[in-house]
């Protein structure tokens, strides 16, 4: 990091993140086509998460960023997770109360 | 005097750049921009995480309505929306790297792409709103005619009435979230092309070059933040319903 | 500067504040002070703002409490009732307590306690200021149009759907105010990342601005989802979509877990910068190092995040799984152990302390005995058996009411006291805010304590009326209110007096050794005339400093 204010990156790691990103939206477009079950839901976010990666690392450049930098975007989204996954904890877990029945 | 979102950075006769009065260097003042953007986008993901979380839990709750409303989409338009999502990333970063390599006419011809970029999706989304507007699949009394869903298919409606009896309000929930998320985020591309327009003014006046294109910048992360936002809204919105209808 | 100089008191450089101008006197007029950057005049708009939200929050308090000297509806019928209520929880929550102290002491202090000239990003900071007021304002035309009857938790369906007062405006200005806390925020995170003084580590800063930072954190992280579901609440009410409606297949509770993902840590934005001005307070009059520094420092850290695991316990008797409610609980009596820390800490400090009884200091200890109080009580409404019992009931608005009023507003006044010297270079009167800390004290007690028993007797709030068997414990809370309404109001003449007419205080009349004493009092607009190096902590004070202090308190009696 001695001249952080110039990591110029070449023009063709952007244009090959770029076609990544596109063969990904074709790739999940056959992904959901295809019935996997409830795997469909598995294999659409862990292609998300990979475009996402994608983009945060290569174009907004995370690769040449300070820890502190992507200390505070991994925060944002483990933050994200974290409600999602309490939220879905009362959903998910939400079952009839079954009494005793007396006598058994 | 103050132009760009975040701060700036004076240029004075000298042709040197100083920091703002409460900066010691440039470079404090850059790190400092920097990690305030970083800081801003936390924000975002927490904002569209609540429209997230929302959806996420709907769909847990009401998978078979979900799956047959997502599925009235056009995932043509979507998919190639996203490809233009993805496409103005790509010149949105080759802006920002004109900057850098000092080639002022870069910034210029690569800033137009991107705000061109943007303004096809922002087109194309309208063409998707109009179809479900001629559809009636637009929940609550925005329009005069009420919400309206059926499955055209009369062996699909009979299993869905079968599997879920309120499928038709259920379908409209997911509307309503179709037309929230998809809304919040066009608003968030119209203020980046609003920015980007700025940007482009002060670039035809020569204010950027390899020494101080900080709000180039900042406005890049912005806009790939609001990428990042369709390329999760794609697939869970798109294509959820793809495999059953 | 080596360590001594760096430490000894400005008074001796008393002559040049006198010749150098301050930021109070460096430019003159209203655009002055409206277009101002310079976060002390910020902080001191913001604190004009917050006073005059408070009064208004508190206007409201009276007429409830007024209400509520009867068991009969006599004053007001229960529309009226449930608009005061809700105009009270509004205001005193939104406008008062999550900006005060952060807005007000964090926006002056930061800056100063870090060694900078300013905040990273001025222009953000005034910007807060005038969203802060907007927001007000759409809240303030509800107010006068006849206000919101829904409680400040805008439970849905009755706020989307049934009631018939003005939800929209209000929701519009909270959402328009939670941008003004959120650039307060964003600012202070950035700052005391970036543009801590030369030799001001991590461990050397005061514990003040760790709270503060904690503080910030929740609001970056909280404050969007509040936005966005009360955006949600809006387009629900406006076009009759239903997200939230149980009609439309919505379920309203998921708007509760989305409200109580921001509002549960609110509390903790209230109640963390508090904990921060005890910490300095108890330091600096006890004249010693706050015991523990760094427990107390990451306790700050581990509320921030423990409290945002804890929402659910607000949902307990909503309808949530009581799979969930059974973590929502282990957790929330988590929560208990680092505010249990700081109590301890604070208590620590003052063993062998040189205690003196200034002002400030009577608000401290006031703070830990009620915030102890709010504590203990918060444990036991986290625990399922017993909150199905005093569920919305008084005990849950006595338990809150400790925290926020007898915690947020005792640290916020003793803040207030402890650096209006700093703020204004002025002296109050000693016997006259002594005399309020005492009226504050006894007042909030009379007020708040009755309302335990109320609820475990089983009075519900939110209720205009209530069986006669419940007067004298309400006489006693409204007379409780009277003499906290006149503890409240003494610190506004005697402040508003020392402005023309109180005795000049000297750069650092309390003798403390903290970085923002380290300069002139007010301060000039740059904050320090040279960057200070800084080469100790913040509460480091030597046998000698105890005597200095000794000295000053002889001249500020």
């Amino acid at each position: 990091m001695a001249e952080p204010q110039h990591h110029v990156t070449p023009v063709s790691t952007y244009v090959y993140v770029f076609l990544a990103l596109l063969v990904c939206t074709v790739l999940t477009y056959f992904a959901a086509k295809a019935d996997f079950g409830l795997l469909n839901n598995f294999i659409a976010m862990a292609i998300a998460i990979t475009k996402a990666l994608l983009v945060l690392y290569f174009f907004m450049e995370l690769r040449h960023s300070t820890r502190m930098t992507v200390l505070t975007a991994a925060a944002g989204f483990f933050w994200l997770f974290l409600m999602i996954g309490l939220f879905l904890m009362d959903y998910g877990t939400r079952m009839a109360v079954v009494l005793p029945v007396p006598g058994k | 005097m103050n132009s760009t979102p975040l701060v700036d950075g004076h240029a004075h006769g000298d042709g040197h750049r100083h920091p703002a009065h409460q900066f010691e260097t440039m470079e404090q003042q850059k790190e400092t921009s920097t990690l305030g953007m970083w800081l801003f986008l936390v924000t975002e993901i927490m904002f569209f995480g609540g429209l997230f979380t929302a959806y996420v839990i709907y769909r847990h709750m009401y998978p078979d309505a979900f799956a047959a409303a997502s599925s009235t989409l056009d995932v043509k338009w979507g998919g190639i929306n996203t490809a233009v999502l993805i496409c103005s990333s790509l010149t949105m970063a080759l802006a920002i790297r004109s900057a850098q390599v000092n080639w002022r006419k870069g910034i210029l011809i690569f800033l137009s792409l991107t705000m061109l970029l943007g303004l096809t999706f922002l087109g194309i989304k309208a063409i998707e709103y109009r179809a479900k507007f001629v559809e009636r699949h637009v929940p609550g009394d925005v329009l005069n005619e009420p919400f309206h869903f059926e499955l055209e298919n009369h062996h699909e409606a009979a299993v869905a009435q079968a599997q879920d009896p309120l499928y038709p309000r259920h379908a409209e929930i997911f509307f309503a979230l179709y037309f929230i998320m998809t809304g919040v985020h066009a608003t968030h591309m119209i203020i980046g092309i609003l920015i980007l327009a700025v940007l482009w003014h002060f670039s035809r006046k020569g204010k950027f070059d390899s020494e101080y294109y900080n709000p180039l910048e900042m406005t890049g992360l912005y806009w790939h933040f609001v990428d990042i936002v369709w390329i999760f809204l794609f697939p869970l919105l798109y294509l959820l319903g793809a495999h059953t209808h | 500067m080596d360590t001594i100089a760096a430490r000894a008191p400005v008074t001796t450089t008393a002559e040049t504040s006198f010749e150098r101008p301050n930021y109070l006197n460096s430019s003159y007029g209203w655009k002055s002070w409206l277009l101002t950057l310079d976060h002390k005049r910020i902080a001191i708009l913001y604190l004009i703002s917050v006073t005059a939200f408070f009064a208004l929050g508190g206007i409201f308090a009276g007429l409830v409490r007024l209400e509520l000297l009867t068991p009969e509806g006599d004053l007001m019928g229960p529309d009226t009732y449930n608009r005061v209520f809700t105009m009270h929880g509004v205001i005193m929550v939104f406008f008062f307590l999550i900006p005060a102290i952060p807005a007000v002491l964090g926006n002056f202090l930061v800056p100063l306690m870090v060694g900078a000239k300013d905040l990273a990003m001025p222009r953000l900071n005034l910007a807060s200021w005038y969203v802060y007021n907007l927001g007000g304002l759409f809240t303030l035309w509800a107010v006068v149009h006849g206000g919101v009857d829904t409680g400040w938790t805008f439970y849905t369906p009755f706020s989307t759907t049934y009631s018939n007062t003005y939800v929209i405006p209000t929701a519009l200005g909270i959402f328009i105010t939670g941008f003004s806390t959120i650039f307060t925020a964003l600012n202070f995170i950035i700052t005391i990342h970036r543009m801590r003084a030369p030799g001001l580590s991590w461990f050397r800063l005061p514990l003040f601005i760790w709270s503060t930072y904690a503080t910030s954190l929740i609001i970056m992280l909280g404050t969007p989802v509040i936005a966005i579901t009360i955006l949600l609440v809006g387009i629900e009410r406006g076009f009759h979509i239903g997200i939230f409606d149980p009609r439309l297949g919505g379920d309203p509770v998921l708007f509760e877990h989305m409200f109580w993902f921001y509002s549960h840590p609110a509390v903790y934005i209230m109640i963390l910068p508090a904990m921060g001005v005890v910490s300095e307070l108890v330091g600096h009059f006890a004249r010693k190092k706050v015991f523990g520094y760094r427990i107390v420092a990451f306790a700050s850290v581990a509320i921030a995040v423990l409290g945002f695991l804890v929402w659910g316990h607000h949902l307990f008797v909503a309808g949530e799984s009581v799979y969930s409610a059974t973590v929502f609980s282990v957790l929330s009596m988590l929560v208990a152990v680092p505010s249990a820390v700081k109590v301890f800490n604070w208590t620590a400090t003052l063993y062998e302390g040189s205690i003196s009884y200034q002002t400030p200091m009577l608000y401290a200890l006031g703070f830990i005995g009620l915030f102890t109080i709010g504590g203990l009580t918060g444990v036991m409404v986290a625990t399922l058996g017993i909150d199905v019992h005093v569920h919305d009931t008084y005990f849950v608005v006595a338990h809150f009411h400790y925290v926020m009023v007898g915690g947020t507003i005792m640290a916020y006044l003793g803040g207030l006291h402890y650096w209006w010297p700093k703020m204004t270079g002025r002296l109050y009167s000693t016997f006259l805010s002594r005399l309020s800390a005492l009226l504050v004290f006894v007042g909030f007690n009379l007020t708040f304590f009755p309302q335990f028993i109320l609820g475990y007797l089983g009075m519900p709030r939110r209720y205009w009326s209530y069986p006669p068997e419940f007067q004298v414990l309400n006489v006693l809370s409204t007379a409780g209110a009277t003499v906290l309404g006149v503890g409240y109001l003494l610190p506004i003449c005697y402040f508003g007096w020392s402005l023309r007419y109180g005795a000049k205080s000297g750069n650092n009349p309390w003798g403390a050794v903290s970085l923002e004493w380290d300069t002139p009092s007010p301060p000039p607009t740059e904050n320090f005339y040279t960057t200070p190096v800084v080469t100790h902590g913040p509460y480091e004070y030597l046998a000698e400093d105890v005597h200095n202090r000794l000295t000053q308190e002889a001249n500020f009696e």
